[in-house]
C-alpha cells in the first residue's frame, strides 16, 4: 500500500469513528469521548486502538460491535479493533466540543481543573455546576450514578437532580 | 463435577504456572466479591446506595474479566490446552476447590453493614496492592492494576464513609458494626500473607502493604468509634482452594445456568 493510499484509509477510518456515538451518552462521539487512542495503517494490516472509560464499562462491547458494523458498511471488514488498557483513560481526554455537548444534553461535564478522588473519607467535593440553571450551589447525592462514569447530584437552587461526569 | 481445568495441562513445574495461578487468584478475588455485591442488586436499603454497590460490582467484574482474559491468553500462548479456553470457562466451569480467592471475599452478605465492612477491608487491601502492582515487571498485570486503581480509590472512600456513618451512628448500628468486625476479622490476615505473587516472579513489598493497610484500617475504625478485635485467631486456605461452605453455595447459584445448559448463550 502506498503512503497516500494508507493516508486516505486512515482519514476514512477516523471519519467513520467520528460518527459512532457512546450508547449511554448518545450525544458524544467515541472520538470526543477520548476512547479512540489511535488508528494505525501499515502494509500488513489496519487497526483501531480503543480503551475503556471504566474497567467494567458494559458499553465497550456495544461500541466495538458498532465500529465493526460501520466499517463493514464501508467495505472495511479487515480493520482490526484492539483494546488497550495503558495508559488509563482520563476525563482530560474528553474534547472541549464533547464537554459542551454533554452540558447541552443535561450532564454536567467533568470540571476543568482535574480533581481526582482520594481515599480520604468525607473530603470536600469539588463545586459542580448545575447544567440547567448554572448554579454552583449543588450537592452530591451519590458518588455512583446511572452509569459507572457518572455521579448523581442535585441542584439546591432549581432542585433538579442531574448526572455529573466525574473527573477520572 | 466437570471442570475446565481437566482440559488444561499445566504441571506445577511449567514456567508459566506461577503467573497463571497468580492471575487467576487476582481474578477470583475480584469476581467472588463482585458476585456477592451483585446479590444486593434491588435489595439495597436506599436506591442510591443500591446503585453504588451495583457499580462497584461492575468495576470488579471488569477487573476479573481482564485478568481471566490474560490467563486464557497465557494458556493459548503456551499451548497448554487442546481446546480454546475463554474467560467464561474460568468463571463458570471450575469447582470451588479450584478457586484461589481469599476467604474474606466469599463470606455471605449478612446485613448491609457486614457487606460494607467486607468491602472496606478488601478494597483497602486492593488499593495498596494495585499501587505496587501497577509498577510490576509484568506489563499486562501492571496495565490492569493501573486502570483499576482509580476505581478502587472510589470503593475505599465510599465504603470507609459508610463504616464511619454506621459505626458512629445509633447504638444499634454501632453494635451491628462491631459484631460484623468481630465476625470478619479472622479473615483479614490472609490478605496480608497471601504470597502467590512471589511464585509468579512478581516482586511486591508485602511488609509495606501490611503497614499501609493496618494504618488505614486503624484510622477509619477509630473514626467509626469501633474497636479492633484483639483476637489473633486467623483462618487461611483460600489461595490453596480450601474454602468455607459459603463459596460452594455461591457458585451453585452463579454457575447454575452453564452447568444445567452447557454452552448456553443469550
Amino acid at each position: 500500500m502506498s503512503t497516500s493510499q494508507s493516508n486516505i484509509l486512515t482519514t476514512t477510518i477516523w471519519n467513520i469513528l467520528h460518527d459512532i456515538y457512546d450508547p449511554e451518552v448518545p450525544v458524544l462521539s467515541i472520538v470526543d469521548l477520548g476512547i479512540v487512542r489511535d488508528v494505525v495503517v501499515n502494509d500488513e494490516a489496519a487497526f483501531i486502538l480503543i480503551t475503556p472509560t471504566y474497567t467494567g464499562c458494559p458499553a465497550m462491547d456495544v461500541i466495538r460491535m458498532n465500529i465493526k458494523m460501520a466499517l463493514l458498511e464501508k467495505g472495511l471488514g479487515n480493520v482490526e479493533i484492539k483494546t488497550i488498557l495503558s495508559p488509563a483513560w482520563t476525563t482530560d481526554w474528553i474534547s472541549e466540543k464533547g464537554k459542551q455537548q454533554l452540558k447541552a444534553f443535561g450532564i454536567a461535564p467533568p470540571n476543568s481543573t482535574h480533581s481526582v478522588c482520594t481515599i480520604d473519607a468525607f473530603a470536600a467535593d469539588e463545586a459542580v455546576q448545575c447544567p440547567r440553571c448554572l448554579s454552583f450551589n449543588t450537592k452530591a447525592i451519590s458518588r455512583f450514578g446511572s452509569t459507572a462514569c457518572k455521579a448523581l447530584y442535585q441542584c439546591n437552587d432549581c432542585h433538579e437532580p442531574f448526572d455529573y461526569f466525574k473527573c477520572h | 463435577m466437570e471442570s475446565i481445568l481437566d482440559k488444561i495441562q499445566l504441571p506445577g513445574s511449567h514456567p508459566a504456572a506461577g503467573i497463571i495461578h497468580y492471575t487467576l487468584h487476582l481474578a477470583d478475588n475480584a469476581l467472588v466479591i463482585a458476585h456477592r455485591n451483585s446479590e444486593w442488586c434491588g435489595h439495597g436499603p436506599i436506591l442510591e446506595q443500591d446503585i453504588a454497590l451495583a457499580n462497584i460490582a461492575l468495576d470488579l467484574v471488569g477487573q476479573a474479566r481482564n485478568f481471566y482474559q490474560y490467563a486464557a491468553a497465557l494458556i493459548a500462548e503456551n499451548n497448554l490446552s487442546s481446546i480454546t479456553i475463554t474467560e467464561d470457562d474460568f468463571a463458570y466451569l471450575r469447582a470451588a476447590d479450584e478457586f484461589k480467592n481469599f476467604l474474606l471475599t466469599e463470606q455471605s452478605n449478612g446485613h448491609w453493614g457486614t457487606t460494607i465492612l467486607r468491602q472496606f477491608l478488601f478494597s483497602t487491601y486492593q488499593y495498596f496492592l494495585y499501587r505496587q502492582l501497577q509498577h510490576c515487571s509484568n506489563e499486562h498485570l501492571a496495565a490492569i492494576a493501573q486502570k483499576a486503581l482509580k476505581e478502587v480509590t472510589y470503593h475505599v472512600r465510599w465504603s470507609s464513609e459508610w463504616v464511619i456513618r454506621l459505626g458512629d451512628g445509633t447504638a444499634e448500628s454501632h453494635q451491628k458494626m462491631q459484631d460484623a468486625l468481630n465476625e470478619l476479622w479472622p479473615f483479614t490476615d490472609e490478605l496480608l500473607t497471601g504470597g502467590l505473587a512471589s511464585a509468579a516472579n512478581i516482586s511486591l513489598d508485602d511488609t509495606l502493604i501490611k503497614t499501609e493497610w493496618t494504618e488505614k484500617i486503624t484510622s477509619v475504625i477509630a473514626d467509626a468509634t469501633l474497636h479492633l478485635p484483639t483476637s489473633r485467631q486467623y483462618v487461611y486456605g483460600g489461595t490453596e482452594g480450601k474454602h468455607t461452605p459459603h463459596l460452594t453455595a455461591m457458585l451453585k447459584d452463579m454457575q447454575y445456568l452453564q452447568r444445567t445448559y452447557p454452552g448456553v448463550e443469550w
